[in-house]
């Protein structure tokens, strides 16, 4: 009886150790990513924030990889639950590559077909003071409703931006 | 046929029938099933924010959007620091689920009541955080179909931006409610002593799981949108 009772404790101290070692790891990692994530900040090289941001998600996996394993406890079970679950997620995989590939693909295309689209990405457009048109007309109509008339067709008038952006 | 006979001992004894051969409870290895599936459901709405990225020639910068901290003067320049405070209140709340499933395993209902009443606060805080966030953002005139900010480089952006980010953060603060609400009936069924009578706490481990996966999710979220 007091064997089982001393083999319980020690695996209660086995656990702790495991949570508290996770969440170390899970703070840490987080840390390390908000630094990279203030140090992008004020780069100007593609090729050092594309580094950056490949550590970001290598570092984001890892994360995800140590929630799932301890915290959810998938590590500790039978090898068959584990890959009934892990196995249908390697569909990621593909999802991931396969879309992201269409995506820069269509952004090609546009540029090299759809002159439009292309100039769209080099006229600068003033910034606008504060919030969409729609938004406007709503505001005003609450804090001046007897110009409630005028601002609405103002905004009408002036919500058009000189350059539609392209979807 | 001599195949019959090859499966090694522990196969057998896995297989074999009178036992779960994924050594689980029924409703925990459904719930690894639901929680794979909606893993489908974020990864498909992340992908798509992805591929519409990829396929658009500017984007808003985010550390321009999200910029902003509670009661700070406006026109304050603090980006990242809100969504860190966010991240780490998740975190926590996500190690105090660990330890009370811990207590749970042991039937230790004061560990379980404690930790519960803790995850609880930090789900509560981090949907706050989110409230005050959104709220900041309609203010400064971006919702669904209205996006103020202009790409990073200076020219005009879509609302593809802003319909991404209220979507997806929508969904997960939705995921984030359900999961407090969930906890709470944890709690209350906790002090109604429903898992002293049922001789374990097994419910708090299903719950836990969940808890965990909105956890996960915050991960990839909060990297996507505001670090990428």
């Amino acid at each position: 009886m007091s064997h089982s009772h001393t083999d319980q404790e020690a695996h209660n101290a086995e656990a702790m150790a495991e949570i508290k070692k996770v969440t170390i790891i899970l703070s840490v990692f987080t840390i390390v990513e908000l630094i990279l994530g203030f140090w992008m900040i004020s780069l100007t090289s593609e090729a050092l924030i594309l580094a950056i941001k490949g550590t970001i998600v290598i570092l984001m996996m890892a994360k995800a990889f140590y929630i799932v394993a301890y915290f959810m406890h998938l590590k500790h079970e039978v090898k068959n639950l584990i890959m009934t679950i892990v196995v249908p997620l390697l569909l990621f995989v593909w999802f991931i590559g396969a879309f992201l590939w269409d995506g820069s693909s269509f952004r090609n295309l546009r540029n090299n077909y759809n002159p439009y689209f292309k100039e769209q990405a080099t006229i600068k457009v003033e910034k606008k003071e504060h919030g969409a048109a729609k938004h406007e007309a709503k505001d005003a109509k609450h804090e001046a409703p007897a110009a409630k008339h005028e601002t609405i067709g103002s905004g009408h008038e002036t919500a058009k931006p000189e350059v539609e952006p392209y979807y | 046929m001599s195949t019959t006979t090859t499966a090694s001992p522990n196969e057998a004894k896995l297989w074999g029938g009178g036992k779960s051969p994924f050594n689980s409870e029924y409703g925990k290895v459904m719930m690894w099933y639901f929680l794979m599936s909606d893993a489908f459901t974020f990864g498909a709405f992340l992908i798509s924010y992805g591929t519409v990225r990829f396929s658009t020639n500017g984007w808003p910068n985010s550390n321009e959007v999200f910029k902003s901290f509670p009661f700070a003067p406006e026109g304050v320049n603090a980006p990242l620091v809100f969504v860190s405070i966010m991240t780490f209140i998740l975190i926590i709340s996500s190690v105090t689920m660990v330890l009370a499933v811990h207590a749970g395993k042991n039937m230790d209902k004061q560990g379980v009541v404690r930790n519960m009443i803790l995850t609880i606060i930090g789900g509560i805080a981090f949907l706050s955080c989110q409230a005050w966030e959104w709220n900041h953002l309609f203010h400064e005139g971006a919702w669904w179909g209205a996006n103020p900010f202009l790409n990073a480089d200076g020219t005009a952006s879509t609302t593809n931006f802003t319909n991404f980010f209220f979507t997806i953060t929508g969904f997960h603060g939705f995921h984030v409610f359900s999961g407090v609400v969930i906890n709470i009936i944890m709690l209350i069924m906790t002090l109604m002593d429903k898992f002293e009578q049922r001789g374990h706490y097994l419910m708090i481990e299903k719950a836990g799981l969940y808890w965990h996966f909105v956890d996960l999710v915050w991960v990839f979220v909060f990297t996507i949108f505001y670090l990428l």
